[in-house]
C-alpha cells in the first residue's frame, strides 16, 4: 500500500512553515528561502551529516542538530542562525581551513570554491587555531584529473556520486577522524584504477580544489552540478 | 677596536633589508655588506604542486612585480607544454608587461626616490617621504600616482586585479582584451607620455644638482647584462641575454634564456638569504654584473619606438662607454616608461590584440622548462623541472635583484668609503647608504607596502657583537 504524506506544520525563525513528514529541516527551510549554510549536502546526492555547517536550534533539546539529517515533527520550533549558532559553524569552518592547506590565493578553485564562500558568508576573517600544516600528497596519475588531498574536507560527495549516482563506487574514505582520506579503489592510484570510468561527476560535486581537471590554472576551475537531479530523476524513473 | 655599523631596517625599499659596515681600529671603511634577512622559501615549498599552479604561486613572491614572476613562470611552463603559444598571447602579454613596467617604475621613482631627489638627501626624515613631496611639488606626486594608475589599469583590464592577477597561463592567457578595454587604454596613454616627458625634463634639470652623488652611486666598472630583440633592440617580453663588459663591448650575444647557466653561476653568502649571481666565465667573485633600467639602456642597440630613441640617444651621451653611475638608474627608469607607453599604443593598434585565439592547450611534453623576462628591476629566470605527471620537482629562480647583489654591496662600500668621516655615524652618510640601495629599486621580499613609515634603527657593534651606541628614527 503507497505510504500517504502527512503534512506537518513548524516554525523557522518565527516563520510558520509546513512540509511532508519525510522532509528534512534543510529542505523545508530551502523551500520557504530560509538560508543554511551546507557543505557536504548536494541535492541529488543522500544526506550524509558529515559537515556540521547546517546545525539548528531546536526548542525542547540542549544540543545543536544537524538540519539535513533530521525530519520535520509537528509543532518543531527551530532557530537557524542565533549567535551561539554561528559560532560553531565559525568555528567548525575554522577547524576545516586548519586541517589541511587551504591556501586559496594558488588555488585552481580561488573564487569558484564552497569553502571559500562559506568562509566569506559567515565572517569567518581569521583563524584563531593553530594550523596542522599535514605533509598530504597530490594524485596526478589520471590522465584528466587531480586529486589533491591538501584541499579535501572529506565531505564524501565524491564518494556518493561515484556510487550513488555513476554506481561505480571508485572512491571512499580510508582511515578515521584526522588521518581519514579519500581513496581510490584499495588506495590505488587514480590512474591505475579499474574501476574508475572517467565521467568526471566526483570532480564537478567536489566544494573546493580538491578534485579538478588537469591543465587548470589558479581560479579556472569552475564546477557544474546542474546535471546531478536531473540525473537522479531520470534514473527514479527507471 | 674594530667596529661594525648595522643600517636595519634599510627604508623605502620594497622588502626588508639590513646594511653592516665594518670599521677599522682607525675608523675606516673596512667592508660593507648588504643583506637580505627574510627567508622566502619558494623554490623548496612548490614541490610536488602542479606546475599549471606556478604563474599564480610565483605571483606571490611580489606584490610590486607580480606580472613579471607570472610572465616568467608561464614562459617556463609553455616549454614544459612544448607548444608555440599563439600570436595573440605573445602580444597581450606584451601589452601586460608594458603595464608592469609603467606601475612598478613610476612607484619606484616618484613615490619611493623622488623624496630623495627634490626634498634633498639631507632633509629631515620625518618629511622626506612622499607626503612630504606632496606638499612641496604636489604635481609631481599627482602625476606619480596618475602614471602609476595608467600603468595599473592595464593590469587590471587585462587581469580584473590589478595584484597578483590569475590571467596569465601555461600556454597563453585566459581571456581575450576587449575592445571597450582596448579603447580605455588607448585614451590613457597622451596623457602618460605628457607626464613622463614633463618629467623627464625637470629630472634633466635638476641632475646637475647631485653631481657628487652620480660620482659615487655605484659609479665603478663592471658587466652588464639585459635582454635584446633579434635587432638589438630594448626588449622586456621576448629577448635574448646580451652581456656587455665595462667598456660596452660585447661579449655574449643572442644567447637563448635557456642557456642561462652557462654564463650564470649562482653563489650563496652566509649572512644574507639572497644569493650572489655572478658571470661564470669570471669566476666569483670577480664577476660582477648589473642588471635593470640602465643596464639595459646600456646593452641595447637603441629602441624601436621614435620618442624613446631619442631619450636613450640623449642618456647614451652621459658617458662614452655604458653609463656606470647607478644613480641614472632613476634617469633610465622614466626613459623605459615612456617606451612602454609607445609600445602599448604600437601593440593596441595592431589587430592580432584583440584576436580570441589566446591559449594553447598540452600535457607535459618537455620536463624542464625556463622562462626568462625583463623585470622591472632587471632579468629575471624561473627554470623548472617535473615528473611526467606534472608535478613540480625542482625550481631554481633568479630574480632581478639577486643579480644585483654584488654590485649593490659594491655600491654600499663606495658611499660608505665616500660618506664616512671620522668616527662619527652621520646622517648623511647613512641617508646615501639607503639611497644608494635605493637606485638599484631593490625587491626583497616583496611586499606590497612601503617600508617609509618604518623607523631606522642603526647600531653600532662591536666585534665581541656588544651595543657600543644606539640611534632610532621614526
Amino acid at each position: 500500500m503507497k505510504k500517504v504524506s502527512q503534512i506537518q506544520t513548524l516554525v523557522i525563525d518565527g516563520k510558520e512553515v509546513g512540509g511532508r513528514h519525510d522532509e528534512t529541516i534543510l529542505q523545508v527551510a530551502r523551500e520557504n528561502d530560509i538560508f543554511i549554510p551546507t557543505l557536504c549536502h548536494l541535492d541529488g546526492l543522500t544526506e550524509y551529516g558529515g559537515c556540521r555547517m547546517c546545525i539548528v536550534e531546536i526548542k525542547g533539546m540542549p544540543r545543536l542538530t544537524p538540519s539535513c539529517t533530521t525530519l520535520i515533527r509537528e509543532g518543531m520550533v527551530v532557530t537557524t542562525n542565533s549567535e551561539r549558532i554561528m559560532e560553531y559553524r565559525r568555528g567548525i569552518l575554522a577547524l576545516l581551513f586548519t586541517e589541511r592547506n587551504h591556501i586559496c590565493s594558488a588555488c585552481v578553485s580561488n573564487g569558484h570554491c564552497e569553502l571559500q564562500g562559506l568562509a566569506l558568508k559567515l565572517g569567518l576573517t581569521h583563524v584563531e587555531f593553530p594550523y596542522i600544516f599535514p605533509k598530504m600528497p597530490v594524485d596526478a596519475t589520471h590522465d584528466r584529473f587531480i586529486a589533491d588531498h591538501n584541499r579535501c574536507v572529506l565531505c564524501s560527495r565524491c564518494v556518493r556520486v561515484c556510487h550513488e549516482v555513476e554506481g561505480a563506487h571508485t572512491k571512499d574514505i580510508m582511515g578515521r577522524g584526522i588521518t581519514a582520506r579519500i581513496i581510490t579503489d584499495l588506495m590505488q592510484d587514480w590512474g591505475e584504477s579499474k574501476t574508475c570510468t572517467g565521467c568526471g561527476k566526483c570532480v564537478h560535486v567536489c566544494p573546493t580544489g580538491a578534485l579538478t581537471e588537469k591543465g587548470k590554472s589558479v581560479a579556472e576551475m569552475e564546477k557544474r552540478r546542474q546535471f546531478l537531479p536531473y540525473l537522479k530523476l531520470m534514473r527514479e524513473r527507471s | 677596536m674594530a667596529r661594525e655599523l648595522i643600517i636595519e631596517p634599510v627604508t623605502r625599499i620594497e622588502g626588508h633589508g639590513k646594511v653592516t659596515i665594518f670599521l677599522d681600529d682607525d675608523n675606516s671603511v673596512k667592508d660593507a655588506r648588504f643583506a637580505v634577512t627574510q627567508f622566502r622559501g619558494f623554490e623548496k615549498f612548490v614541490e610536488g604542486r602542479p606546475f599549471t599552479e606556478m604563474p599564480s604561486i610565483v605571483e606571490r613572491i611580489c606584490g610590486i612585480c607580480p606580472v613579471s614572476h607570472s610572465l616568467a613562470a608561464a614562459k617556463a611552463c609553455d616549454a614544459i607544454l612544448g607548444v608555440k603559444i599563439p600570436r595573440a598571447a605573445v602580444k597581450i602579454r606584451r601589452l601586460l608587461n608594458c603595464g608592469e613596467f609603467i606601475q612598478s617604475h613610476a612607484l619606484s621613482f616618484f613615490h619611493l626616490s623622488s623624496p630623495d631627489l627634490l626634498l634633498g638627501f639631507d632633509s629631515d626624515p620625518t618629511t622626506r617621504n612622499i607626503a612630504g613631496l606632496a606638499a612641496k611639488n604636489p604635481q609631481l606626486a599627482k602625476d606619480g600616482i596618475r602614471l602609476r594608475q595608467i600603468g595599473g589599469h592595464i593590469v587590471e583590464w587585462l587581469g580584473k586585479k590589478r595584484v597578483h592577477p590569475a590571467w596569465v597561463v601555461p600556454g597563453g592567457v585566459n581571456e581575450p582584451l576587449s575592445i571597450e578595454h582596448r579603447d580605455m587604454m588607448l585614451a590613457e596613454i597622451p596623457e602618460g607620455i605628457e607626464i613622463v616627458q614633463k618629467t623627464l625634463s625637470f629630472f634633466k634639470r635638476i641632475i646637475e644638482e647631485f653631481r657628487k652623488e652620480i660620482r659615487t652611486f655605484g659609479n665603478f666598472p663592471s658587466m652588464f647584462l639585459g635582454l635584446v630583440d633579434k635587432d638589438g633592440n630594448w626588449e622586456v617580453t621576448d629577448g635574448y641575454l646580451r652581456f656587455i663588459d665595462s667598456k660596452g663591448a660585447i661579449v655574449v650575444d643572442m644567447i637563448e634564456p635557456t642557456r642561462y647557466k652557462e654564463f650564470i653561476g649562482e653563489s650563496v653568502e652566509e649572512f644574507s638569504y639572497l644569493k650572489s649571481p655572478y658571470f661564470k666565465p669570471q669566476g666569483y667573485p670577480t664577476g660582477i654584473y648589473r642588471v635593470g633600467p640602465a643596464a639595459r639602456l646600456n646593452v641595447c642597440n637603441g629602441f624601436s619606438t621614435p620618442l624613446a630613441n631619442l631619450e636613450w640617444a640623449e642618456f647614451k651621451d652621459l658617458e662614452r662607454g655604458p653609463v656606470l653611475s647607478s644613480f641614472h638608474n632613476h634617469y633610465a627608469r622614466l626613459i623605459e616608461i615612456l617606451a612602454a607607453l609607445e609600445l602599448e599604443d604600437q601593440l593596441l593598434r595592431d589587430p592580432d590584440i584583440l584576436d580570441t585565439h589566446i591559449r594553447a592547450f598540452a600535457n607535459v611534453n618537455e620536463y624542464e622548462g625556463v622562462g626568462c623576462v625583463e623585470a622591472p628591476r632587471g632579468t629575471l629566470f624561473h627554470h623548472y623541472k617535473v615528473d611526467n605527471k606534472g608535478l613540480m620537482q625542482w625550481a631554481n629562480m633568479i630574480v632581478a635583484t639577486g643579480n644585483n647583489n654584488l654590485a649593490i654591496n659594491q655600491s654600499v662600500l663606495q658611499v660608505a668609503r665616500h660618506y664616512m668621516n671620522g668616527p662619527e655615524i652621520t646622517e648623511s652618510m647613512i641617508n646615501r647608504v639607503e639611497a644608494v640601495i635605493r637606485a638599484y629599486d631593490p625587491c626583497l621580499s616583496c611586499s606590497t607596502h612601503a617600508l617609509g613609515q618604518m623607523p631606522l634603527q642603526i647600531k653600532v657593534v662591536n666585534n665581541r657583537g656588544n651595543i657600543l651606541s644606539e640611534k632610532m628614527r621614526d
